[in-house]
């Protein structure tokens, strides 16, 4: 009974319209808007991490787009260097592993020195500039691994996902990013579930009590950074075979900031929000884009600051909210608490 | 070989001052609030725009660089009452919320002001040592650096300002029982320490091309110099640009720029390893040790 109460909330009604949208959506479209959505998809799996590392266990990361960096230029090196029929998804896989080892062993330093919050902000925004950086310089000839070669700005060539020797393009490929994507979501609302979930959500509230209660939680923050890390890494691998390539300018501030900006818009406690509201954002982005550029990044800026400043659970999961307290109120003999865990938590100072 | 160690000893000194110079005002702050100014290099680049087209103008450089640091102070005091004061007690937000605001004001320069503006060219020239030339400017930026540090310890250890910030920083309950109104405390400090990134960014803005996004090149530095340094933004904070300048001016000299800020990420993952709190948590720690009963925690 209460199971059932609280699966009938705001956000599951609005995944569930989503995901029925997303299925119908490639048939009543062009090629173009289709594999659009595909790119759309492949970037809401980093708002995705974000929402995990940052919403459910309290760790704020701007080194999610040095992740994706990392996750899209291995891929590359990997898939141009190894021929083969299935190369392109082992690539995949050593694009995650890899994103997600610079993760672990980022958090291990991190985390297992005793450094939290704002520390970690800065530490994982060094990260990303620093790579930027150093791919930026990787323009000339002596910087390749192999076949690949780095190029620096001019980007580098990365081949497509392909099944044998043919590539992945138009529905199939939607269907495939729509399959990871959703894959990806549902089992992070799983494992928020988890017992080992739980431990997350007590370790942003109040870590030494958490730790009191036997939680290892040092090693508990290592190991959601990772998985974030390593989703952060799959969305780049998505994002550089998309579009065959990827340069430095992905792991610039303008895109480190942009995944954090959609999430808090979104909101940051919810991962439904957070894949919604960023697949949202960026076509919102993309049109902005054609009549006036430099006005999106201004306006998503200050849709940001004001949703932290007057909405600090986020516009989409402020309206789950005002939703399923109109639900509530109609609805009879409802005992279960609408929100579930939205709790806007009291930050602890230092 | 006196032509090796002077090169080596200005390539420290120029490094150390950036990096001091980058992150005083991001220490100050921090050391004061726990408050990460994401804003900060935009706050610098704000200073270079101020400095730049006061000086065009005809203004006379060091009163352009004033104007520059009293501009940036008062925008940071109304983005402390405006954002940051609601925000306390939520770090996190207000680091989010800051970085929103520096994208706003990076973007929106871009809006006004074009991709570029023609900067002005550093003052006083060059000297040459053994074979290779000097800036003058660079060597002035150093001696800044050491005299800034001196005015804010004068500011801090000897002023009533100095005084009431000191109790601030130690107990804020106990500061405002006894009569100091420290959210006024905090606007002042979050002014003075965009005053210091707008001085900063006003002295960087003679030795590079201003663009809208000018404040990104510096704050990598200041970032790794503020988390290796800590909290003290008097001690922690020099001796963290001394010990990073000296790695990067070493790096930096024999493999490149990109390679010296790699240096700079790397010792700061492993001195957070160790040093959690930074040089400064280093410090107390030592200087707690002989006679622990002054301690309150």
């Amino acid at each position: 009974m209460r199971r059932g109460a609280s699966l009938l909330k705001a956000e599951n009604v609005a995944f569930v319209i989503f995901l029925a949208y997303l299925v119908v959506y490639p048939s009543t479209t062009d090629e173009f808007s289709i594999g659009n959505t595909a790119y759309f998809m492949a970037i809401s799996l980093m708002a995705l991490s974000l929402a995990l590392i940052w919403g459910k266990a309290g760790i704020l990361s701007f080194g999610q787009t040095a992740f994706f960096g990392v996750g899209g230029y291995l891929y590359g090196i990997y898939t141009l260097n190894v021929i083969g029929s299935d190369a392109t998804w082992i690539g995949i896989l050593v694009g995650v592993l890899a994103g997600g080892l610079v993760a672990a062993v980022l958090g291990y330093f991190m985390f297992f020195g005793g450094v939290n919050d704002v520390f970690v902000g800065l530490t994982t925004l060094a990260l990303t500039l620093v790579l930027q950086t150093f791919m930026a310089q990787t323009a000339g000839p002596e910087w390749s691994v192999g076949e690949a070669r780095l190029n620096g700005y001019n980007g580098m060539y990365v081949p497509q996902i392909s099944f044998g020797d043919m590539a992945l393009y138009g529905k199939p490929l939607y269907f495939l990013y729509f399959a990871i994507m959703i894959g990806v979501y549902v089992l992070l609302r799983w494992l928020a579930g988890s017992r080992w979930g739980y431990g997350l959500l007590a370790l942003q509230e109040n870590r030494p009590r958490t730790e009191t209660f036997g939680y290892n939680v040092r090693l508990m923050q290592v190991q959601v950074f990772a998985l974030a890390g390593g989703i952060a890494a799959l969305s780049g691998v998505l994002y550089a075979s998309w579009g065959s390539y990827i340069d430095p300018s992905s792991m610039g501030l303008t895109a480190a900031i942009t995944p954090v900006i959609y999430v808090a818009i979104g909101g940051r406690r919810s991962l439904t929000a957070a894949m919604i509201s960023s697949m949202i954002l960026l076509q919102l982005s993309q049109s902005l884009a054609s009549s006036a550029p430099e006005y999106a990044l201004v306006i998503f800026g200050l849709l940001a600051l004001l949703a932290v400043l007057f909405v600090p659970e986020g516009f989409m999961v402020a309206l789950f909210n005002v939703i399923d307290r109109w639900l509530f109120r109609r609805s009879v003999r409802d005992t279960s608490q609408g929100s579930g865990e939205v709790v806007p938590g009291r930050g602890e100072l230092a | 070989m006196l032509n090796v160690v002077f090169n080596a000893l200005y390539q420290f000194q120029v490094s150390f001052s950036f990096l001091l110079l980058s992150a005083i005002g991001l220490a100050v702050i921090f050391g004061m609030m726990g408050v990460i100014n994401l804003a900060h290099g935009e706050f610098m680049m704000l200073g270079a725009y101020i400095t730049t087209i006061a000086a065009t103008q005809g203004v006379p450089l060091v009163l352009a660089i004033v104007i520059a640091a009293l501009g940036v102070a008062a925008f940071g005091a109304i983005v402390e009452i405006l954002v940051v004061r609601r925000l306390y007690g939520r770090l996190l937000d207000s680091v989010a919320a800051t970085w929103a605001v520096g994208l706003i004001l990076s973007q929106g320069m871009l809006i006004l002001t074009g991709p570029s503006m023609q900067g002005v060219s550093s003052p006083f020239g060059s000297f040459t040592v053994g074979q290779t030339s000097y800036s003058w400017y660079r060597v002035l930026l150093g001696v800044i650096s050491l005299v800034l540090l001196a005015l804010l310890y004068l500011l801090f250890m000897n002023t009533k300002f100095g005084l009431r910030a000191r109790a601030t920083i130690q107990d804020p309950a106990i500061a405002r029982a006894l009569g100091v109104d420290t959210p006024r405390m905090y606007t002042m400090t979050f002014a003075l320490g965009s005053a210091l990134a707008g001085l900063a960014g006003g002295l960087f803005a003679l030795t590079a091309t201003i663009v809208p996004f000018f404040g990104t090149n510096y704050i990598v530095e200041a970032f790794v110099t503020v988390i290796v340094g800590g909290a003290n933004a008097l001690l922690g904070t020099p001796i963290a640009a001394a010990l990073l300048g000296a790695i990067n001016a070493a790096l930096g000299t024999k493999y490149g720029l990109y390679i010296g800020r790699v240096g700079l990420l790397l010792t700061t993952i492993i001195i957070i390893r160790v040093l959690p709190d930074g040089i400064s948590g280093l410090l107390e720690r030592w200087r707690m040790r002989p006679s622990g009963a002054r301690s309150r925690k």
